[in-house]
């Protein structure tokens, strides 16, 4: 296989990391919405958030995608490919996110949340500036795990038209018969990107300012 | 303005069916140091968690300085919760020092104690770190500033927990078993920036099994079993004898372990 296909696959691989990249971070910020939701007290607001993430958890992220793509035109909403691909790929993992957080909420000690209390922060800044970071700590292996999860379920956005590394490994296949060589390698990049990520993983986990000691 | 700081009235705290504060009546005065003393489960922390509205009383009421913590009455005498700007605004007279320290882990000991200055109170961040670093070099701690909970010793936690709390300002300051997490060689140096805070006229609520800190530093001593305040008065009347028979049965498992010397 020649250097000219791989690079193809290379470039096609850092659209996967694009889309991948932004769906976990804004997916991470519906997260922490959907668990300020749950933690609100709001009936509504919690019944609201619960659906959603049995939506999203209970169906197919393939069926959650073509949904969408076949949804948005009906309701007159005109998107390019890259900006359904990433809502897709967000509303889902927000989901499971959301779902890794709420241990991590649980997690926070009553004593951290009453000592905040006793310092007159509001319930708003508890959360954000208390409850949040300490929960994000707590499920950070999650959230690499959630990562891995998504680079790897991205390669199914290419139903919605985006072209991304196992898209581009299919379109090489078609014009150059090499089926093995090709999805051999597409196999070995997202290897290497999620050996990385998991990597980077383990370094935040011990760098992250007052970790305990190990 | 009365020499009351907080004023505990006909207090119940149930949990279910059982009553763990049972009618406590107390005075704490402006300006001292009173200490809680009982055997375990007795209800002394739920009494002071009671005076932070860290727990709802069932019953009863809780003055701070005069004003009603937590709950208010209407005109038909029927208890309401009170605003919570209200609350937060009588809350903000007390400062609490927990046993277990509670300090925020992902902030380093200067982090702690300026992040109430930055976001309730409104400085700047520079304004609010100078004024917590000078928390912390009162309490002697000015060099492990940048040190985060876990790089500390019990002890220097504890005491920047205590700079936590001061740092706000407080004019009560509530302390649940400061050195009871603590080993015994690490109990000493908070309990001198205790006995400092009670020099400089800190109106102080002690729970403690420092029986000879509450004999020597406290000036008002009560005696909890049970859920019933048994006994409150100078700490020298406590240890006078004849005692009532749960306070003497209480105190001499202590004089066993030797705190006999400081009694
Ligand atoms: N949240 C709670 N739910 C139910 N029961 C509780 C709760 N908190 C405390 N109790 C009970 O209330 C009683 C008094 O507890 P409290 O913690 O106030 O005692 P204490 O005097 O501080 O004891 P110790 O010296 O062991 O700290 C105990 O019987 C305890 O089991
Ligand atoms: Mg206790």
């Amino acid at each position: 296989m020649s250097w000219k296909l791989f690079s193809l696959l290379l470039e096609a691989s850092l659209m996967t990391i694009f889309v991948s990249t932004i769906s976990i971070l804004i997916g991470l910020v519906l997260a922490i919405l959907l668990s300020a939701a749950n933690l609100s007290g709001i009936r509504p607001l919690q019944w609201g958030g619960k659906f959603f993430i049995s939506f999203f958890r209970g169906t197919p992220l393939l069926v959650q995608l073509l949904l969408l793509y076949n949804l948005l035109p009906v309701m007159g909403i005109q998107m390019p490919s890259l900006a359904t691909a990433i809502l897709g790929l967000s509303l889902c993992t927000a989901a499971y996110q959301a779902e890794n957080l709420r241990g991590g909420f649980e997690g926070v000690p009553r004593g951290l949340v009453e000592s905040a209390d006793m310092a007159g922060f509001s319930p708003a800044q508890t959360f954000f500036h208390i409850r949040v970071p300490i929960a994000l700590r707590l499920t950070l292996p999650a959230l690499i795990n959630e990562a891995i999860l998504i680079l790897k379920a991205s390669s199914l956005v290419s139903v919605v038209g985006l072209v991304e590394l196992t898209r581009m490994a299919q379109n090489l296949v078609a014009s150059t018969f090499m089926p093995l060589e090709l999805y051999a390698s597409a196999g070995l990049i997202y290897l290497v990107i999620n050996l990385t990520v998991a990597v980077l993983g383990r370094q935040l986990e011990q760098r992250l300012p007052g970790a305990p000691a190990k | 303005m009365s020499d009351t700081a907080i004023s505990v009235q006909h207090l119940v705290k149930r949990f279910g069916t059982t009553t763990v504060l049972d009618d406590i009546t107390l005075q704490i005065p402006r300006g001292q140091v009173s200490c809680l003393i009982g055997p375990s489960g007795s209800g002394k922390s739920t009494l002071l968690r009671c005076m932070a509205f860290l727990e709802e009383a069932t019953e009863g009421s809780i003055f701070i300085e005069g004003d009603p913590l937590g709950f208010v009455y209407d005109g038909t005498g029927k208890r309401q919760r009170q605003a919570a700007s209200e609350l937060r605004r009588v809350r903000s007279r007390i400062g609490m020092v927990f046993q277990q320290f509670n300090l925020w882990p992902h902030m380093t000991a200067l982090g702690n104690v300026a992040a109430a200055l930055r976001r309730v109170r409104g400085l700047s961040r520079s304004e609010a770190e100078a004024k917590a670093l000078a928390q912390l070099t009162k309490v002697g701690l000015e060099n492990r500033a940048g040190h985060y909970p876990s790089q500390l010793s019990g002890g220097q936690q504890q005491r920047v927990a205590i700079a936590r709390a001061l740092a706000l300002e407080p004019k009560i300051m509530l302390f649940d078993e400061a050195t009871s997490a603590l080993d015994p060689e690490l109990t000493g140096e908070v309990l001198n920036v205790m006995r400092g805070l009670a020099e400089e006229g800190m109106t102080m609520v002690v729970v403690t099994h420092e029986i000879g800190f509450a004999a020597t530093v406290g000036s008002q001593l009560s005696f909890l079993d049970q859920g019933r305040l048994l006994f409150t008065g100078p700490p020298a009347e406590v240890f006078a004898k004849p005692r009532h028979p749960r306070l003497e049965q209480f105190l001499d498992t202590y004089l066993d372990r030797g705190a006999s010397t400081l009694v």
